[in-house]
């Protein structure tokens, strides 16, 4: 697995998704966000978290138009796998790889806590690691996490089991408590139509060491790296 | 020529932003506001004086950048 993380003005999170690939056997290379092209024999692009480009305009909407965006986008109608976290799943839906937008979270503020997530599918390039309807322990960093798209989008989604994590409680269940930004159908993530882009708001690269807390992010990159 | 752009909030889409300032309004006393949505200004210079040509750089710029049509509605004003 050659995993290449774009990193764009403003990115803070890359060192740590890089750590958790590494750690599951991933060769890492870094893509600045002015690079036109993947490196060769990149397997998957990953969009880290973080505020590029000072979250101006709207999150995610000028590292959407990048030039290594488009280098993303072909990467994806190759086949490629992307995998986009927090700020880069707002790239994602900005650059229109995945549909949908971020909005600001419901309450306005900016949640920085451990988060519930149940695995909605375990058949998927990102997640064979899990076990379907299993609760795994991340976190969530964020302000604008409420994902939002219209009626006939969200159906879609649902229909074609696109959703791949929820905001749940303890038990899997759905409740209000436990969707904090507010997102529709307390949808954490979502894939493409073929499966192979994936963006969520969480962090899984947070927990893969016991001595921060937890390892149930370890799961994703090890699902990659297989 | 100068030129405004208006970005707004479709009906419908939650604006916690608009609510905030709502509510502050609300709590220093001013009474009559019944609801705030907030939004986005741009200012632009366009060169030349061909408004059709200005109309459609404009609807452009909106399209692909300014506004996500997802959740905002714009609109272009030229002076």
């Amino acid at each position: 697995m050659r995993a290449a993380i774009v990193v764009f003005p403003g990115s803070n999170r890359d060192a740590d998704v890089a750590r958790a690939l590494t750690q599951a056997g991933a060769e890492v290379v870094k893509v600045w966000h002015a690079d036109t092209e993947m490196p060769a024999g990149t397997d998957l692009a990953v969009l880290p978290g973080g505020f590029s480009y000072g979250d101006y305009l709207r999150c995610g909407a000028i590292a959407g138009r990048a030039a290594a965006m488009d280098a993303v986008r072909a990467h994806a109608a190759r086949g490629g796998l992307v995998l986009g976290i927090c700020n880069g799943f707002q790239i994602l839906c900005e650059s229109g790889l995945l549909p949908g937008v971020l909005m600001r979270n419901v309450d306005r503020r900016f949640i920085c806590h451990r988060q519930l997530l149940r695995v909605e599918r375990a058949d998927t390039r990102f997640t064979t690691a899990y076990a379907k309807d299993q609760v795994i322990d991340v976190c969530v960093a964020h302000g604008e996490g409420n994902y939002f798209a219209d009626a006939d989008t969200i159906a879609r989604l649902e229909g074609e089991g696109r959703v791949a994590f929820r905001y749940c409680d303890a038990s899997g269940a759905l409740t209000v408590d436990a969707n904090r930004n507010g997102s529709l159908n307390s949808i954490a993530g979502i894939y493409s139509d073929k499966l192979n882009v994936l963006g969520l708001m969480p962090h899984p690269e947070n927990f893969v060491e016991d001595l921060v807390g937890g390892t149930d992010g370890r799961g994703l990159f090890a699902s990659l790296a297989a | 020529m100068k030129a405004r752009i208006i970005v707004t909030l479709k009906t419908g889409v939650l604006d916690p932003q608009g609510k905030a300032i709502e509510a502050a309004l609300t709590s220093f006393g001013l009474s009559g506001v019944d609801g705030v949505r907030q939004g986005k200004v741009f200012d632009v210079e366009i060169a030349g004086d061909d408004r059709a040509a200005a109309e459609e750089t404009l609807k452009a710029a909106c399209e692909k950048l300014l506004a996500n049509t997802v959740v905002e509605n714009y609109a272009i004003e030229i002076a």
